[in-house]
């Protein structure tokens, strides 16, 4: 009963619709609930997601997708600039011209499979930073970065007559300003539809004939079936979506840098997907959430802030774990990232989601079966790859 | 079977109504609400927190590390520990070593990592969850700028630290962001009169310029002002950010024609194309009857170390320099020394000045308003920080004040004395206009 | 014509550089079948065992300096310069020709600690799971060094007296402005003897006919009876070694600092690929390709024509070769495809 439960995607939806709602709660505890991180870990989540639909389903390896991030980025800042400050034009502008961009790059790159896929990619993406950090500064406003200043045209805000003052206006949603919890919010909507958009796909004759393409393309081919169209599809998708969630940095944050399409940029969404667990649906929102509360939480932690944390502890053994927990936060807090990668990958293949999912064989019986089976969706993955 | 399926219908429940109860209580003091208090991040206890926003990984850690040294110093010596460093050297102060307005400083630190997206993500989450009152630190323009934006939307001050960019306070200036630091138009102003001293008006200017913001704008502050005196620029040639090996485009100075060669570049970038410069002899080049020279206009003690002997007699321009012999200056680099066993960067210095020039004028405002504080920066003059009579312009947000230009020391007399200083231009060399670089403050926000 | 002459010799000179690297690469995939990201980071460790080289040979005697009054500092005078005078300072100044010497039992030691310890439970696994494991190992190293040595670049120069130019120009009767730095020069050969020794002993030596044998057919020539796994270690700790030396070699002209393994594997990435998947030979035509493309784009007349390029032009020619040759250059079919 409770398997049948889950195979409805009604109520995984539900279920995770109360989850990313909650956050703010259930992140509290752990510090996490702030609404920048939070954001972040809704719009990076959405990246994620995205980027799941092609490497996760067909293992292509883009090695490029954070250029459609920023060209997302780039679109919806221009669309505040020129336009008006509504985020809906932008966002619909931001995920068209990512999508258009993911449609040139991925018909070119499609064309080779493998590590050539990816070092195509790669090259798209480098491209694309080089250039925005220098040439196309005029476009891109190079280092700085594009934002608002006070001269802006914005036109549609002009002809609805919504007041000029000197202090410049904030993004908003018919009114909502996009910052704080509201921001929060807005990302997590759509979240919720990406999120349920890749189930879809993943549950969909269309996302098991992506899966074959990664387990065997010679053999459908052979079957006389045309992978292209599949793939670049995918492509396309995952595509709109990083652009979608550059527009939405951009919305709760109107600026755009070049530094967003660089190639470890592009590296970290890989990052998020295999330690999570690429192939599966809530993976790489895992991933998101490890690598980014690292980045904001663990960088931050000083020797006072941790003397904190141990002020439970007797005041020799105080100091004691301070020192020995101290080379692996604060500006050490890479370190710490790069243990983590080899730890979870020596030991859990399949990421954190394998690990979840080998839990509940140790404990679980059959309603602990159950929810495996919804998170470790591709439960051939380890077969799947080479 | 059922069993399980009780459980999980009623932990679900259970849940669901744990985080009604939750959101209810629990979101609202998160929330970032103005109408609460007076202003963001209104300090209400016993301390008020100021975030320190530094790159601790990346190409600038150890700037950055070092600015957090004298940000520490700096939160120290406000709350009357230690010897209180240019506390007793700071005139007008109203500093009184008891923490700010009686509150004791606290601080948070953040990691900018040298990227617009993160530091702008560290500095929301301090002022988001730590509740910092100001944010201070960055070694980048890019970054610097990224960040006022941010403060000035949240209604917070910003204290720019390293940031040499005109864009600072030129044409990205914010009514809520103060730069201490000086820029690429005051380094073209000093540097040009000892250029003309040194190396002649009859001279040919070959720049390699970091293709990016901030090597433009030092590009075309030097071309301005060599130009002035009869200079001709032969070429001004951009580099990619971070290219490594320069050699491709320094083999073409070789033959070029050029006698100068300016190096627009920081950081890695200087002490890989300085390094490479010399290796092609350039140093030890005769062109047009004259020895062929070098000029670096941004100068950094920590990237002076990392040229090596390349350094030594090449000119260049820096905001301070820890072996000045004023009161304020002793004061900070025998704190500093003491605390950590070597003398201060430039980018210390500024940090540290900084953070007691904010104090200071949340003492003379009465308040953490920001809209007080702007009001109490704004055209303050002061003296005993190290650079003699300071002022921070109302107009633009930029201090004033003398700039030094300086050689790399041939008889270095210890490891931390690698440059030496060859003139301390006045500021009303340095001066310009505060509608010269466009731009606009906007308003108060709180 | 100088000029033209002048982007050769550098296009030759960075394409030694990614030649070197590259051919550490192709060595462990090609006989291992392993994407090592870590790679950039045994580069950068062989660039800092020079540094540490220089250190250990500066080792110090702390004196008050007298001339800092503000407060206590110390000068520091190197124990060899206190033992021997002239030439002791002269043991300093050659440091970096010693750590030649120095770094090819160390890396030839961690290269096999690598293989041994993580390498070798990985070679069943997707590359997927290779990449991030030897990135996180890359990380870990990386944030290492710089817990010891900081962040910022430390100079090792050259010896004294091959720290000026050669006037190449003089040598073969041309223009006396063609000058050209001796360490340059020496780093252009030092990696031709390099390249050239790591062919002759996989052509030459029994040992390399196995392992080339093992790159072609693994399954096969492990039924013969012959262990190829342990001449796979060694083969690891071989690539680490190129790796080492490269960077070793590479340090007089870049200060090395933490980082530098990493901006140069991105590169050095595209280069295998433009050169071939596991073909050795590709990886070396890759490399000096690449580089003297890259210098001539430098250029100040290509570069009115087309802005930018500079910054491009690598990735331009990868995308370019990989449409035109699917398998890069030399690259065989079936490598790294699915």
């Amino acid at each position: 009963m409770m398997k049948g439960l889950f195979k409805s995607n009604m109520a995984i939806m539900i279920v995770f619709t109360a989850v990313v709602l909650t956050a703010p709660i259930w992140l509290a505890p752990i510090g996490a609930s702030y609404p920048d991180l939070l954001q972040k870990f809704a719009i990076f989540g959405v990246f994620a997601i995205g980027f799941n639909i092609l490497f996760g389903l067909t293992g292509y390896l883009s090695f490029g997708h954070a250029a459609f991030l920023g060209i997302g980025s780039y679109t919806a800042v221009w669309s505040f600039k020129l336009l008006s400050m509504n985020v809906l034009p932008a966002i619909i502008f931001a995920v068209i011209v990512a999508g258009v961009f993911s449609l040139i790059i991925g018909f070119i790159s499609l064309r080779r499979s493998g590590i050539y896929f990816s070092i195509l990619t790669l090259a798209f993406a480098q491209m694309s930073y080089s250039l925005a950090y220098s040439v196309l500064t005029p476009i891109t406003n190079g280092e700085t970065g594009l934002q608002l200043t006070l001269k802006d045209p914005r036109v549609i805000d002009g002809m609805v007559g919504i007041p000029v003052t000197d202090s410049l206006p904030s993004t908003n949603f018919f009114g909502i300003a996009m910052s704080g919890y509201e921001g929060f919010y807005f990302c997590a909507v759509f979240l919720i539809i990406a999120f349920y958009v890749s189930l879809k796909i993943f549950r969909s004759p269309y996302g098991m004939k992506l899966r074959a393409i990664k387990s065997n393309q010679t053999r459908m081919k052979y079957t006389g079936f045309n992978t292209r169209p599949y793939l670049l599809s995918a492509f396309v998708i995952s595509g709109m979506f990083a652009g979608l969630a550059g527009s939405l940095m951009a919305v709760t944050d109107p600026l755009a840098g070049a530094e967003r399409m660089q190639w470890t940029a592009s590296g970290e969404v890989v990052l998020m997907t295999i330690l999570g667990g690429m192939g599966t649906l809530i993976g790489p929102l895992l991933g998101v959430g490890i690598i980014k509360y690292f980045e904001n939480i663990f960088s931050a932690l000083n020797d006072a802030a941790l003397h904190e944390i141990y002020n439970f502890l007797p005041l020799g053994l105080e100091n004691v774990m301070v020192a020995v927990s101290s080379p692996f936060v604060g500006d050490g807090w890479h370190l710490t990232l790069g243990a983590l990668f080899m730890i979870v990958v020596i030991f859990l293949p399949g990421g954190i989601m394998e690990g979840f999912s080998k839990l509940s064989r140790v404990f679980g019986k059959s309603g602990h079966e159950a929810t495996e089976d919804v998170v470790s969706e591709s439960s051939s993955k380890t077969e799947g790859e080479k | 079977m059922s069993d399980d399926n009780k459980f999980s219908t009623l932990s679900r429940r259970g849940f669901l109504k744990a985080s009604a109860a939750g959101a209810a209580a629990g979101a609202a003091p998160m929330f970032f609400v103005k109408g609460a208090n007076a202003y963001v991040n209104e300090p209400k206890g016993g301390s008020v927190t100021l975030g320190f926003n530094v790159p601790q990984t990346g190409a600038y850690a150890d700037e950055g590390a070092d600015e957090l040294r004298a940000y520490k110093l700096a939160v120290k010596h406000l709350n009357g520990e230690g010897d209180g460093g240019m506390l007793n050297t700071m005139k007008p102060s109203s500093l009184k070593g008891n923490g700010v307005l009686g509150k004791k400083v606290a601080y948070v630190t953040g990691d900018t990592q040298t990227k617009s997206d993160a530091a702008r993500a560290s500095a929301k989450r301090m002022i988001e969850k730590d509740g910092a009152l100001m944010i201070t630190g960055g070694s980048s323009s890019g970054v610097a700028i990224a960040v006022q934006g941010l403060c000035q939307e949240a209604g917070v001050i910003f204290m720019a630290g390293l940031t040499h960019s005109n864009d600072t306070t030129g044409k990205d200036r914010r009514k809520h962001g103060f730069c201490h630091f000086f820029n690429t138009e005051m380094s073209g102003a000093a540097l040009a009169p000892i250029l003309e001293k040194e190396f002649g008006k009859d001279r040919t200017a070959y720049h390699l310029t970091a293709d990016y913001t901030w090597g433009w704008s030092q590009e075309g502050s030097i071309k301005k002002y060599t130009e002035a005196l009869g200079w001709k620029t032969k070429a001004a040639v951009r580099t990619p950010l971070g290219a490594g090996d320069f050699s491709q485009y320094i083999t073409p100075v070789l033959n070029s024609g050029a006698d100068v060669l300016v190096l627009n570049h920081y950081g890695k970038d200087m002490v890989n194309s300085l390094t490479q410069a010399v290796q092609f002899g350039l140093r030890d080049k005769q062109v047009n009857g004259k020895d062929f020279q070098i000029v670096v206009p941004l100068f950094s003690r920590l990237m002076a170390q990392g040229a090596g002997e390349n350094i030594k007699g090449i000119y260049g321009s820096t905001n301070w320099n820890w072996s000045l012999s004023d009161e304020g200056s002793k004061a900070f680099v025998k704190s500093f020394g003491a605390e950590y066993g070597f003398p201060p960067s430039q980018a210390a210095h500024t940090c540290y000045v900084q953070t007691l020039l904010y104090a200071n004028a949340c003492e003379l405002a009465g308040t953490f308003n920001p809209c007080g504080v702007i009001e109490a920066l704004e055209g303050f003059n002061f003296d005993g920080m190290g650079n003699g009579p300071t002022e921070y312009r109302a107009g633009d947000h930029q201090c004033f004040k003398d700039v030094l230009v300086v050689r790399g020391n041939q008889n270095p007399t210890s490891q931390f004395d690698l440059l030496e200083v060859v003139e301390v231009t006045p500021r009303s060399k340095v001066e310009y206009s505060d509608t010269m670089l466009g731009g606009q403050l906007g308003s108060c926000n709180a | 014509m100088d000029e033209i002459l002048l982007q050769v010799l550098n296009g030759l000179d960075k394409g030694g550089a990614y030649a070197l690297i590259a051919l550490g690469l192709t060595l462990t995939f090609g006989t291992l079948g392993v994407v090592n990201f870590a790679h950039g980071a045994l580069f950068m460790l062989g660039a800092f065992c020079a540094v540490s080289v220089q250190q250990v040979l500066t080792i110090s005697e702390r004196v008050k300096d007298e001339s800092i009054t503000f407060f206590d500092a110390y000068k520091e005078v190197p124990y060899l310069e206190i033992w021997w005078g002239d030439f002791g300072s002269m043991i300093i100044d050659y440091s970096v020709p010693i750590s030649i010497f120095v770094s090819i039992p160390i890396m030839l030691l961690i290269g096999v600690a690598i293989e041994r310890g993580l390498i070798k439970h990985f070679y069943k696994r997707t590359h997927a799971e290779q990449i991030l494991v030897t990135f996180g190992l890359a990380i870990v190293i990386q944030e290492i060094v710089k817990g010891f040595f900081g962040a910022n670049p430390i100079p090792t120069p050259a010896p004294d007296i091959v720290s000026g130019s050669a006037p190449v120009g003089m040598w073969l009767g041309l223009s006396e402005n063609l000058v050209y730095p001796y360490w340059r020069l020496i780093y252009l050969m030092f990696a031709g003897v390099i390249i050239f020794g790591v062919f002759a002993f996989l052509r030459f030596t029994t040992f390399g006919m196995v392992v080339r044998a093992g790159m072609a057919d693994r399954e096969t020539v492990g039924l013969l009876g012959i262990n190829v796994q342990r001449r796979f270690t060694i083969v690891f700790g071989l690539a680490a070694v190129v790796a080492g030396l490269a960077g070793v070699m590479y340090t007089p002209i870049l200060p090395p600092d933490y980082h530098i393994g990493m901006d140069f594997l991105v590169l050095s990435f595209v280069v295998v690929v433009v050169g071939g998947m596991g073909s050795l030979e590709g990886a070396v035509l890759a490399g000096f390709l690449l580089g003297i493309l890259q210098s001539f784009a430098s250029m100040n007349e290509v570069k009115q024509i087309i802005p930018g390029i500079d910054q491009i032009i690598i990735y331009l020619v990868a995308v370019i070769v990989l449409l035109v040759r699917p398998r890069g250059l030399l690259g065989r079919e079936g490598v790294m495809e699915d």
